[in-house]
């Protein structure tokens, strides 16, 4: 894992490999609709990024990534209402249920400059605090988990309790434009799908650049062990924060991109079962990598879709199954298969530790 | 200026109405290569707990001027403060460059933070040196012998910068030969640090030591040279329990024989 990661050769060359599936083979392979499947399963890629970052990396278990995938797409989505109804106008939803008119805090979503900078700063805001706010008090391990979590049900309930704002349970959907683009035309929905993936190889360069730095070193020690970094003069608040924020952010992109994408965003996009949905793809790809946890979170969401095709209800029990098994035997995800088979054929060859694995309380209990 | 030494006044410590630490003076100086010897439970490691900031206590802790009692533990190391732990707790995942590299960096900057590190910093290549690992640079910790690990944490204070250098049985586990190198290295770094050792050691407290402390029931016992120490007597009666003076000193009660007694305080009672 670490001689992966660290060899430039083979993170360039997977970039490369990356950047010609997305940008030439996916366009020419894939009908119109598979297409836009994939443009969605790069928006979880992205926030897998993020959470391969904070979780693999920095060991925080967060089961609440959905609230700022949430925030991103409902800022976007907000946006995006306003600017389908016009410049002083009532978004259709809301003309249908109330009267009242467009609440305050809808407003400033009118300008698309102020929803941009809104999508990269709220999500990030709001982990800024809440990683501070908790770190501080050295709340982590199942702790956090179960904090997080808490979050994404609050923040799925204060979407559906409140139908004026947040179009209640059913979300906002039938957008029909995109920053002046009509959303209908083929033409522009193959360029959202090419943004989704420059997003997504933007946030790998990030990923990369953030493990291989001095900060990546210092990360993976606050996981491994909180209280030494503590005696050396760092405060490992700080530290987990930044991840965090840094994971948020990725988060709060992809639930941007996921609006115009996919054309619906609601509560059941950001609960709990979605949250943990995020994390299962990078588990299974491998956590502590750098391409594990976007390749994992591709592969759990075509799987979705395709499974989900088939059989109907047999999703969520294979999901949870898959979850459970790579937790149990393969707590590297995939990515440790190779250096698994690697020592199986030489064996006496160059040892690698075991990748330390903090126990993943109650997060298969979703399902 | 502001000499560096280590002053505490007063300080206690006590979980739940128990007091561990109970009111204790103790002053090091550097160049002092102090040991905190006592029987278990004597309150050595909460003491060095209490000044390292990871227990709460009352009283003083001052060192070059600075009151530590009541500092968090990540602002106490920034003043020089460095302790080690009973268990060697080093960063397993990552190499011994990197530990050391972690331990030199608590001033660096956001920019720094986010570059890649780019060859080996000076202080670290010295300290890899005198800890004798430069040959492991590239190992992940965790593949460390265990005495190479007492020696990379020991090597992280350096680097570190610490002034005040708590060591919580830095031998413990060790090989003869390996005590013998630690303590001469403890020697080395302690001629202008301030060293505090906590062990149980006695052979390695007597072959190191250049002044020793006892604690017992959360108090000091004694405090003094090795000589003076073991020639207290009541010293002798907390490590073996009551006996009886004579005319010809302490005789130990029951079936502890002056050789037991030996082995445990050293020859000359």
């Amino acid at each position: 894992m670490s001689r992966l990661l660290t060899s430039r050769w083979a993170v360039l060359g997977g970039f490369a490999v990356g950047a010609l599936l997305l940008f030439v083979v996916a366009p020419l392979a894939l009908s119109p609709f598979r297409l836009d499947q994939l443009g969605r399963y790069l928006c979880f890629a992205i926030v897998a990024v993020g959470i391969g970052l904070a979780w693999g990396r920095g060991g925080m278990l967060t089961l609440g990534q959905g609230v700022f995938f949430g925030l991103g797409a409902y800022l976007m989505a907000m946006h995006l209402k306003l600017a389908d109804a016009g410049p002083g106008k009532v978004p259709d939803f809301m003309a249908l249920i109330s009267s009242d008119g467009v609440p305050w805090w809808w407003e400033p979503m009118r300008s698309e400059m102020v929803t941009l900078l809104a999508i990269l700063m709220l999500p990030a805001a709001l982990a800024a605090i809440l990683g501070l706010a908790t770190f501080r008090r050295r709340v982590r391990g199942a702790y956090f988990a179960i904090l997080s979590q808490a979050l994404a049900a609050a923040f799925a309930i204060l979407l559906i309790g409140n139908p004026t704002g947040t179009g209640g349970s059913t979300g906002l959907s039938g957008f029909r434009g995109f920053f002046g683009f009509a959303l209908a035309d083929p033409a522009n929905r193959m360029m959202l799908f090419f943004i989704a993936a420059a997003v997504l190889l933007l946030m790998l360069v990030i990923a990369r650049q953030l493990m291989v730095s001095r900060y990546g070193e210092l990360l993976v020690a606050c996981r491994d062990a909180e209280e030494r970094v503590r005696f050396l003069g760092y405060d490992p608040a700080t530290v987990k924060t930044v991840a965090f924020v840094v994971a948020a952010l990725m988060a709060g992109v992809a639930g941007a991109l996921f609006v115009p994408i996919v054309g619906i965003v609601s509560p059941n996009d950001v609960g709990i079962v979605p949250s943990i949905g995020m994390l299962i793809g990078v588990a299974i790809g491998g956590r502590t990598t750098l391409f594990g946890p976007a390749l994992g979170a591709i592969a759990v969401a075509w799987a979705g879709s395709t499974l989900s095709e088939q059989l109907p209800s047999g999703w969520t029990y294979i999901q949870g199954l898959l979850f459970m098994l790579v937790i149990a035997f393969l707590p590297g995800g995939l990515a440790s298969l190779g250096g698994l088979w690697r020592r199986r054929v030489t064996p006496g060859g160059r040892a690698q530790p075991v990748t330390a694995t903090p126990a993943v309380p109650a997060a298969t209990g979703g399902d | 200026m502001e000499a560096d030494y280590l002053e505490v006044t007063g300080l206690s410590v006590s979980f739940d109405g128990f007091v561990a630490v109970d009111s204790v003076d103790l002053s090091v100086l550097p160049g002092d290569l102090r040991f905190l010897i006592g029987p278990n439970g004597a309150g050595k490691t909460t003491l060095i707990d209490a000044v390292s900031g990871l227990t709460p206590a009352t009283g003083s802790a001052r060192y070059a001027g600075h009151e530590l009692v009541g500092r968090k533990v990540h602002r106490i190391a920034r003043l020089g403060v460095g302790r080690t732990f009973q268990t060697a707790t080093v960063f397993e995942e990552l190499s011994v460059l990197q530990n050391l590299d972690i331990a030199a960096g608590h001033r660096r900057g956001p920019l720094t933070l986010m570059r890649r590190r780019r060859g080996i910093p000076d202080e670290v290549a010295e300290t890899l040196e005198t800890i004798g690992l430069t040959d492991l640079l590239d190992a992940p910790a965790g593949i460390l012998a265990h005495g190479q690990k007492q020696w990379l944490e020991i090597g992280m204070l350096l680097v570190q910068d610490a002034r005040l250098l708590m060591l919580d049985e830095p031998v413990a586990g060790m090989s003869a030969e390996e005590k013998e190198q630690t303590g001469k290295l403890l020697q080395r770094i302690g001629a202008d640090r301030t060293v505090v050792v906590v062990e149980h050691d006695m052979d390695f407290m007597r072959s190191f030591a250049s002044s020793v402390t006892v604690l017992h029931a959360g108090t000091v016992l004694a405090e003094g040279s090795v000589k003076q120490v073991q020639a207290d007597p009541r010293v002798q009666e907390v490590y073996l329990g009551p006996g009886r003076h004579t005319a010809e000193g302490w005789q130990p009660a029951g079936r502890v024989s002056k050789a037991e007694l030996e082995t445990v305080l050293g020859e000359g009672v």
